[in-house]
């Protein structure tokens, strides 16, 4: 996709991929025929510049053919480089800019509560993302009003645009600081789905608190030369580099 | 127009490294975008000037207004749709109304960011920047007028916002330019039409007056590079002397340069006018200049209009 389109942002694709599947294929529930049925889980892509893994997942989950990730970023294509909800089914708001995905899913998390209704509200940030004061206000607001519906995941990967995030702007101690804003908060790798499925069995962590699982990730997860690499936030893979990762990709899914 | 195109960051890169060589009271502050403002050579060049305070619009602004009152001349440099969507009250009370002596240099305007979509295009800008008094909000052309106004922005103590372009454009006015704030400069003499222009369109404009050359109408282009304060003499003597205006702009038809030539005109010396630009709807995918041609904004397009505002006499 990203290849074809000649551009996008692989290395945080690939570092929320595992989180994506685990939320899609064991977490939430959805019914892709109508995407807006109100009693679904709603799911927040915050991080929405990693929009190809969205993509890709909705189309596994059968919310859109997967003959259309072909048209990513193609003129008229639904498949915006940003996820938008007036373009793309399944997408429940529309995010690019950082810091926007968490106080919509608090106010989603507030209208289930409102309701007494069951289903429940997730949203996926970008490490680095929680440079944003916007995101922290929203934290403050959804332990005031107890959400514990809400569950925030972390794709921590310890990278953001330019450099590494603790270089850039410090984001530890980071649990402690959804601690004291009051969620409980548990650590998880990333890209151990047996384990996150046990974490999220587990939802809420705690009666009358919003959840955050913070799961260690790694950018460009699966591709040698991709991994930790910052300059792979959203360079884009000659012809060759695209063989040597499709490869090292398939070699991963059979092992 | 087949000139070598240019990306007017790299001009005012140089620039900034230029002045700040000359004047060790500038800084640079940005929000994880070292590589997009090409700050680099600055970073390696004077790392404990450059502040990248992170993901973090509000706060960024906010501190370049702290660095301003403690005697630096902050450049915060960011993409353009952030900076002013993302930190406009900041910039309106932080900045403007305190006359904080800070330099808002917005990155790849318009529509540069393409298929990145509607969250990253810079289409508004100019109409939430120009409603802010005490902001001087200019938009170069070309890679000449985009060093002079960040140089003329550094000696200027007051704030400015700075629009610049990522799109390629080719060289239009010459070395010995001499930019000032808030004054139209005339690139062809012309009674027919007037086109008013500025930023990425200008060359464009230059174009569709090149097309009415040919069918025998002489066009008077404008490059209105400030917006805010607008050279009102400039538009009514365009509204006389020509036919009418045609505004072009890689902003929303709505507020931008064509809103504020027709508050011009409206309430001096009214004229027919046209206004090219992005329409009032959101763009679907599709990368800048393939959006530039389904917005219209081609020279052909531009020229289109110019011919149809002198026949609808
Ligand atoms: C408000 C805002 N400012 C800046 C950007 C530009 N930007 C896009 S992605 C990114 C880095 C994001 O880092 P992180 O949240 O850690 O994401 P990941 O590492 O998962 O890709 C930046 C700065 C943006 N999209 N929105
Ligand atoms: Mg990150």
């Amino acid at each position: 996709m990203i290849c074809d389109a000649g551009t996008g942002h692989i290395g945080g694709d690939l570092s929320c991929a595992d989180i994506l599947a685990t939320l899609y294929f064991h977490v939430l529930h959805y019914t892709p025929e109508h995407p807006e049925n109100p009693d679904r889980d709603r799911f927040v892509m915050s991080k929405g510049h990693c929009a190809g893994a969205l993509y890709a997942v909705l189309a596994e989950a059968g919310f859109i053919d997967a003959d259309e990730l072909s048209t990513f970023m193609a003129p008229e294509s639904r498949l915006n480089g940003h996820p938008s909800r007036i373009k793309m089914p399944g997408v429940e708001t529309s995010t690019g800019p950082l810091g926007h995905g968490l106080p919509v899913a608090v106010g989603a998390a507030m209208a289930a509560k409102m309701e007494n209704a069951a289903w429940r509200t997730f949203a996926l940030l970008g490490d680095g993302e929680l440079q944003e004061g916007s995101n922290w206000e929203a934290a403050m607001a959804a332990a005031h009003f107890k959400l514990d519906r809400l569950t925030v995941i972390v794709d921590r990967n310890g990278l953001q645009q330019g450099a590494p995030t603790e270089t850039t702007n410090t984001l530890e101690p980071l649990a402690n600081k959804w601690r004291a804003f009051g969620w409980e908060t548990t650590e998880t790798d990333g890209h151990d789905i047996d384990q996150m499925m046990g974490v999220f069995d587990g939802l809420p962590l705690k009666a009358g608190h919003p959840s955050c699982i913070i799961a260690r990730t790694v950018k460009g997860r699966g591709v040698s030369f991709m991994q930790n690499k910052v300059e792979w936030h959203h360079k884009v893979p000659n012809q060759d580099e695209r063989a040597r990762a499709a490869l090292e990709l398939e070699r991963a899914k059979t092992s | 127009m087949n000139a070598e195109l240019h990306d007017c960051r790299d001009a005012f890169a140089a620039e900034l490294m230029r002045l700040a060589d000359e004047n060790p009271g500038i800084v640079a502050i940005c929000n994880d975008s070292v590589g997009s403002s090409k700050l680099g050579e600055f970073q390696k060049r004077w790392p404990e000037r450059l502040v990248n305070i992170g993901i973090a619009e509000q706060n960024m602004v906010g501190v370049a207004a702290g660095l301003a009152n403690g005697g630096k001349i902050p450049f915060v440099c960011a993409a353009s749709c952030f900076l002013t969507g993302r930190a406009l009250e900041q910039i309106k009370v932080d900045i403007a109304y305190s006359n904080a002596n800070v330099k808002l240099c917005g990155m790849s305007s318009g529509m540069a960011y393409g298929e990145l979509g509607p969250t990253h295009h810079s289409i508004e800008d100019f109409a939430w920047t120009r409603v802010i008094s005490n902001l001087t909000v200019t938009a170069p052309a070309d890679r000449t007028e985009t060093t002079q106004a960040v140089r003329w922005a550094a000696q200027y103590a007051g704030p400015v916002f700075l629009r610049l372009s990522r799109m390629g454009v080719p060289d239009i006015l010459p070395p010995d330019y001499g930019f000032k704030p808030g004054r139209a400069v005339q690139l062809r003499e012309g009674t027919a039409v007037t086109f008013i222009a500025n930023g990425t369109l200008v060359c464009r404009a230059l174009e569709a007056a090149d097309i009415l050359e040919q069918e025998g109408l002489s066009c008077r282009v404008l490059n209105m590079s400030t917006v805010r304060p607008l050279d009102r003499e400039a538009v009514e003597k365009a509204a006389s002397e020509t036919h009418g205006i045609v505004t072009c702009e890689e902003h929303s038809i709505y507020g931008g340069l064509g809103g504020a030539v027709a508050e011009a005109a409206a309430t001096s010396r009214p004229c027919k006018m046209r206004m090219m630009g992005v329409p009032g709807r959101f763009a679907p995918t599709g990368s800048a200049s393939w959006l530039l041609d389904h917005f219209g904004l081609s020279p052909a397009n531009i020229a289109a209009a110019g011919r149809e505002l002198i026949h609808s006499r």
